[in-house]
């Protein structure tokens, strides 16, 4: 048996390897002196984190993808919350088959859907327009919203909203009161995974993209396909140290509540 | 604030006034039709995703002229039902390596501590935390020709190994990136599995290789099966991966659809490419739904 832990540690620690490792190697990268992508870096310089700071192509890019993954995070958080809610009170069996409809757009490939919504837009002037972003990523964010409020629909007592129905509270009274704490977690972290859908999109970006209106991941892609621009792995690193600093803190709050 | 609602509330449970009998039954109605909370959701899908998908379905019909003559031009071209079969072959390739990698590590998860488990378990997460385009540039910077990948094994003294711009590069960069999908449900499914069962078929004689085949296996298998359909199907319509990893020998069909479209402006051409892809992915599909849930309910049963 001895040999086979060791074996099947072994196995799962180059698992870890494979799956780590591009978020890693991104970091020297982003100090690179020159301005290559060959590894190793040589020297070191924050002169690309600079230009991300200072260039407008950069910043402007990286606060239009935060406009949009905000707004797309508070109307997808809405509807998507709205939609559990309103699947979790229907009765009859039309509810799982319109729950499997409402996540179809995890399933269908991003390009197909990137040229439909691009063929939609160009008729309507939409390319390039803030709403036209905010339309395309709230309705692939939805999806996720409608699984995390659902899970934690599925473990909320509805007895619980009767009892406070039979004390006086009216239904709204008693879904503020009642539901809405209580499902809470469930809309939060709906709320991060549509900001983090948003704010990672590429595909359909790519295709309503226009010169006034670029994302952060559009501006990502055409750096990487035009030149070796460290400024990428730069950016890589401000995400990740970004999101690693939620999390943990995320972590530590939660730890702490618990207790 | 809170406490004038609640003596309005409060009021409400005693004889209904006139004027409050209007919109307590104004709610009751939306309280009947739950459906109607769903509105917002269905309109945007109709919206934002079936107009557009019928939009590509009538141009792919329609231009130049009404007929099938785009789909003829797809199947009669050699080049088309290559990169169609490549496209399935390498998404089978990356459900597979994602299979091979995921299932010891999903079991090593279940068989360690909460502290181990939590390291493993952030190890899946973390290629999340990066932004999904700055990890293709990752892999472009470990998979090139001097990249990380080719200093290890020069330095281990092994010969050097073109990866980028082949197949097998973009399947290393595609399972990276899908094999948190396989991980997660093999982990649910294997934490739910009653390990006494095992410790059953051993006590009654069975080699472990043999309690392994014969018990824990089976009852696993609906994870693999949920895992590795989502996969594939999430591997068919992969497009940034292929597009900076693949040279024009791994070339997906996602990339043709945009070529067709954004290169050439043939819509229909493109159309039908795209058809065809989103006929493939909802055949697959629907020929999985049922089988998971056959796995699943047998799971259930034993």
């Amino acid at each position: 048996m001895k040999p086979f832990r060791l074996l099947l540690g072994l196995f799962c620690l180059l698992v870890a390897i494979w799956l780590v490792m591009p978020t890693l190697v991104v970091i020297p990268m982003s100090f690179n002196e020159k301005k290559s992508l060959a590894f190793p870096p040589s020297g070191f310089s924050w002169q690309w984190y600079e230009n991300f700071f200072t260039n407008p192509e950069w910043s402007s890019s990286f606060f239009n993808s935060l406009r949009v993954a905000a707004i797309v995070a508070l109307t997808a958080t809405i509807v998507g919350t709205l939609a559990a809610l309103g699947l979790s009170r229907m009765k009859h069996s039309g509810a799982g088959i319109l729950r499997a409809i409402l996540i179809t757009p995890m399933v269908v490939p991003g390009v197909v859907l990137a040229i439909g919504i691009y063929a939609v837009y160009l008729n309507y002037q939409l390319v390039g327009t803030t709403l036209g972003f905010v339309i395309a990523h709230t309705m692939l964010a939805v999806p996720f919203v409608l699984i995390a409020v659902s899970a934690s629909l599925e473990v909320f007592d509805v007895r619980l909203e009767t009892a406070a129905a039979s004390l006086g509270a009216n239904r709204f009274t008693a879904f503020r009161t009642i539901t809405l704490p209580l499902i809470l977690p469930g809309i939060l972290s709906g709320l991060l995974f549509a900001f983090v859908t948003s704010f990672d999109e590429i595909i359909v970006a790519l295709f309503i993209t226009s010169p006034y209106l670029k994302t952060l991941p559009v501006q990502i892609y055409t750096s990487i396909t035009r030149d070796a621009d460290p400024t990428v792995a730069a950016v890589g690193t401000i995400i990740f140290l970004a999101t690693s600093l939620i999390i943990c803190g995320g972590l530590i709050i939660g730890s702490q509540r618990r207790r | 604030m809170s406490q004038t609602t609640d003596t309005t509330a409060t009021g409400s449970a005693s004889p209904r006034s006139a004027d409050q009998t209007a919109p307590s039954h104004r709610r009751w109605r939306l309280a009947a039709y739950p459906s109607l909370l769903t509105a917002p959701a269905v309109l945007l899908l109709i919206a934002a995703m079936a107009y557009p998908l019928l939009t590509i379905v009538l141009r792919s019909l329609s231009e130049p002229e009404w007929g099938l003559q785009n789909y003829v031009w797809f199947f009669s071209t050699p080049v088309n039902i290559t990169v169609l079969a490549r496209t399935f072959s390498i998404s089978a390739w990356v459900t597979i390596v994602c299979v091979i990698a995921a299932y010891p590590y999903a079991y090593l998860m279940t068989a360690v501590g909460p502290r181990m488990r939590l390291v493993l378990i952030l190890c899946v997460l973390v290629p999340f935390w990066v932004s999904g385009v700055v990890r293709t540039l990752a892999w472009v910077i470990l998979l090139q020709d001097s990249g990380v990948i080719n200093l290890v094994l020069k330095w281990l003294g092994f010969g050097a190994v073109k990866l980028i711009r082949t197949p097998t590069g973009v399947v290393i960069g595609m399972a990276q990136v899908l094999l948190p999908f396989m991980i997660l449900p093999l982990y649910s499914v294997m934490r739910g599995i009653d390990l006494r069962l095992v410790q059953a078929a051993r006590s009654l004689g069975a080699r472990p290789a043999l309690a392994f085949w014969q018990v824990y296996l089976p009852l696993s298998l609906p994870g693999v099966f949920a895992g590795a359909i989502i996969v594939f199907i999430l591997a068919l319509g992969f497009y940034i991966t292929p597009a900076l990893l693949g040279g024009p020998r791994s070339t997906m069909l996602s990339t043709l659809v945009q070529s067709q479209v954004l290169s050439l402006l043939n819509w229909g051409r493109g159309g039908a490419m795209g058809v065809v892809l989103l006929v493939s992915t909802f055949v697959l599909l629907a020929l999985a739904a049922p089988l998971m849930r056959q796995r699943h309910k047998q799971a259930s049963r034993s």
